[in-house]
């Protein structure tokens, strides 16, 4: 959703990290320089060998703290202007199951289970989903729910009219 | 930022040349992790053209690729290139959050939520719910302060929605 998207939620930190890692966190987390040899810039910015900088970002790759070393486009620029929050109401015996399919769909970029609040918030999936037209984003909110209608009791699509305020996450120069 | 619409955010659609297409989308899967990953791709995109399974393309080298990619984050189309952290993992808590606001108060409760630092990202949507956001904190107990600060200066009840368990998360926007 956005430069640095919340992938992750609610969990404190369950990994710890390693002082180079930090400062590799530290280093990257507002981008690499699009300069002909990036990683050796990080390499000479940590002081160690570009080998030991590429094995550490496919390390890091393979525990999860990087996602995904790539660029991120703004997607308004690009004509994704709808995006639609769908909210559901699955049994919970099978919404686990059901989330991960709905997740794997192309359109949808983020999919959680969530804790219900009743009487007021009765939604347990949430997924988010983009699409340049209204129309986009009704068809796949249908696609969804042609899926969940078995195990589905209610649903609902909250579309974003504005945007109060977006800023990145970032790592703080402290001991994490 | 607080008045910025949608709406001015996409004031305008780009017309994309093929080589800005091809990497805006092959881009955001990920970048080759070695020595000269822009030199990597030119060498890739050429193999591909003379191997007819690319069309279009200019003959691509590093230089080229280096200042399509700078253009592009110059412009705004790409925000931001390198490596994507889980947040978790930069050791925070993280949480979605929503707030029932009267119409009336709309603007005065949105400048409080934004007040706050550890208040990510913001948004009016259309529901009885009709602002969401996202808090982010250096540990579980403060989010439940910041909960508790957004409660007592609004004076509003914040439904709080952390994630039990995540799905899927991955964005990727074709051109």
């Amino acid at each position: 959703m956005s430069v640095c998207t919340l992938k992750s939620e609610s969990s404190e930190s369950s990994q710890s990290m390693t002082e180079l890692q930090r400062r590799y966190i530290l280093l990257t987390q507002n981008g690499l320089p699009i300069v002909p040899k990036p990683f050796t810039w990080l390499a000479d910015q940590l002081g160690i060998s570009l080998e030991n900088v590429l094995t550490m970002t496919k390390d890091m790759q393979d525990s999860g703290i990087i996602r995904r070393v790539a660029a991120v486009p703004n997607h308004y620029k690009l004509g994704y202007k709808h995006n639609g929050m769908t909210v559901w109401d699955v049994e919970d015996c099978e919404a686990s199951r059901l989330g991960k399919i709905i997740g794997d769909l192309p359109f949808v970029s983020h999919c959680y289970l969530r804790p219900r609040h009743l009487p007021h918030w009765h939604y347990n999936i949430f997924a988010m989903v983009h699409g340049k037209t209204q129309n986009d984003i009704d068809e796949y909110k249908a696609q969804i729910q042609h899926i969940l209608i078995n195990h589905l009791r209610s649903n609902d699509m909250l579309t974003s009219t504005r945007i109060l305020k977006k800023t990145g996450l970032r790592l703080k120069h402290k001991e994490v | 930022m607080r008045t910025a619409t949608i709406e001015s955010a996409a004031e305008k659609i780009y017309a994309f040349s093929t080589l800005e297409k091809y990497l805006i989308n092959t881009l955001q899967k990920g970048l080759p992790i070695c020595e000269s990953p822009f030199a990597m791709i030119a060498e890739q995109i050429n193999y591909q053209t003379a191997n007819n399974t690319l069309n279009g393309m200019p003959v691509c080298n590093e230089k080229l690729i280096i200042e399509t990619l700078n253009n592009l984050l110059q412009l705004g189309i790409l925000t931001r290139f390198g490596p994507m952290f889980d947040a978790a993992c930069l050791g925070g808590a993280f949480t979605l959050a929503a707030i029932d606001v009267p119409h009336s108060r709309f603007e005065e409760v949105a400048d409080i939520v934004n007040s706050f630092p550890q208040v990510a990202h913001n948004y009016e949507r259309s529901h009885q719910l009709n602002m969401w956001f996202v808090i982010g904190t250096e540990s579980q107990a403060e989010i439940d302060y910041v909960i508790d600060a957004i409660e007592s200066k609004t004076g509003l009840t914040v439904l709080n929605v952390p994630k039990l368990e995540e799905f899927y998360v991955g964005l990727y926007f074709e051109v």
